[in-house]
């Protein structure tokens, strides 16, 4: 616990300071956004190049295998509707998450695929964070892979964007931060000597070294909200996807990277 | 589901040295850890990897508890006939995996 508040008071205290801490800086201008990719180490950045080199791959080519796989009591694949993935899915990802109109609010990729098999492969929906899911998003989310993200910014949308600002902008937790106060104002500076990043979800589901694992938008949210001590989001919680939406929003015109590789 | 990830170029100059690269999906538990419910979560690696080259052991490597999960391990040989690289890997639980990738020498 000390460590941590001396990690907080360190951010404080040390580069920009206290000055750019309380005159809050607007939104990252379209010309400066950048991945969290240009924050890697070289080394880091060869991994996720190399797509034999790159631990995601691994779990895209399991999602290859799961769309196919016939699920559920009607008997039916995600290819016996969607057909090949490259084709149908590519630029999907770009958009999510996205207003699902029966629903009337926004749902990311995840709920996307267990909407799709609870409706239309009558199966059980797949658990947050399971091997499963995490494939098969990554699989279809890398048919986008290149395509600059493309978030609707229509009436339907706009409300979710301007709540997910609303959380990003909040401070909370008992460190008292707002996500804005680091990846707003201070992205480019370092936290206990990892740069930090402009915060783009840019390439998830990703391999994160830390994990040893592919994990979603949500674990590193959540990472984040235990790491500023706040309270975190359900799985289900719309909170999250608001959130989810508003920094696919922020990150428009950055290349969709799944999976990116990070440290 | 395990998966492994070959690069080996297709076609080398006779001669030349060659990067082989190879990278396969396993949680090397290290045996170190405790789980959510108090109990030691059991040792699962990977404990050796070879490569074979038309018959002809060429790599070989012992991997330890202390190694991240997912194991990639690049190295280098020398093209000197076409033929078959054999890439084995085994360890706890009877984990045992083979992949080929063929090669052609000009």
């Amino acid at each position: 616990m000390k460590l941590l508040l001396k990690v907080a008071l360190f951010g404080f205290t040390s580069g920009a300071g206290l000055a750019s801490i309380l005159a809050a800086t607007a939104e990252i201008p379209a010309e400066e956004r950048r991945s969290g990719y240009e924050f890697l180490s070289r080394d880091t950045k060869a991994i996720q190049d190399d797509e034999t080199a790159n631990p995601g791959m691994l779990a895209v080519l399991d999602g290859e295998v799961l769309w196919k796989r016939t699920e559920g009591a009607a008997g039916k694949s995600c290819a016996g509707c969607h057909g090949d993935a490259r084709a149908s899915m590519k630029a999907v990802a770009a958009r999510y998450p996205a207003v699902d109109h029966a629903l009337g609010r926004p749902i990311d990729i995840e709920q996307r695929i267990n909407r799709c098999r609870t409706e239309q492969q009558q199966a059980p929906p797949l658990l947050f964070e399971s091997g499963e899911l995490l494939a098969l998003t990554a699989y279809v989310a890398h048919q986008s892979k290149g395509q600059p993200i493309a978030i609707a910014d229509d009436p339907k949308t706009r409300p979710f964007i301007d709540v997910g600002r609303e959380i990003f902008e909040r401070r909370q937790g008992q460190l008292n931060l707002s996500c804005a106060q680091c990846h707003d104002d201070n992205w480019g500076q370092h936290l206990g000597g990892a740069p930090i990043p402009q915060a783009h979800p840019t390439g998830y589901p990703l391999y994160r070294l830390e994990w040893q694992s592919l994990g979603s938008l949500r674990r590193r949210l959540r990472n984040c909200l235990i790491g500023m001590r706040a309270e975190t989001y359900p799985n289900e919680a719309p909170e999250i996807v608001d959130l989810e939406l508003y920094l696919a929003w922020r990150a428009r015109g950055l290349a969709v990277e799944t999976p990116a590789v990070r440290p | 589901m395990t998966r492994a990830l070959i690069n080996v170029p297709a076609t080398a100059k006779r001669g030349d040295i060659i990067e082989i690269k190879t990278l396969i999906s396993h949680p090397m538990e290290s045996g170190y850890r405790v789980g959510t419910n108090g109990v030691p979560i059991p040792r699962d690696i990977i404990t050796l990897f070879s490569c074979v080259y038309n018959g002809e052991e060429i790599f070989r490597a012992e991997l330890s508890p202390a190694i991240a999960a997912n194991p990639f391990l690049a190295f280098f040989a020398i093209a000197r006939d076409s033929g078959t690289l054999a890439f084995h890997w085994s360890g706890d639980n009877g984990f045992a995996v083979t992949e080929t990738a063929a090669i052609t020498v000009e």
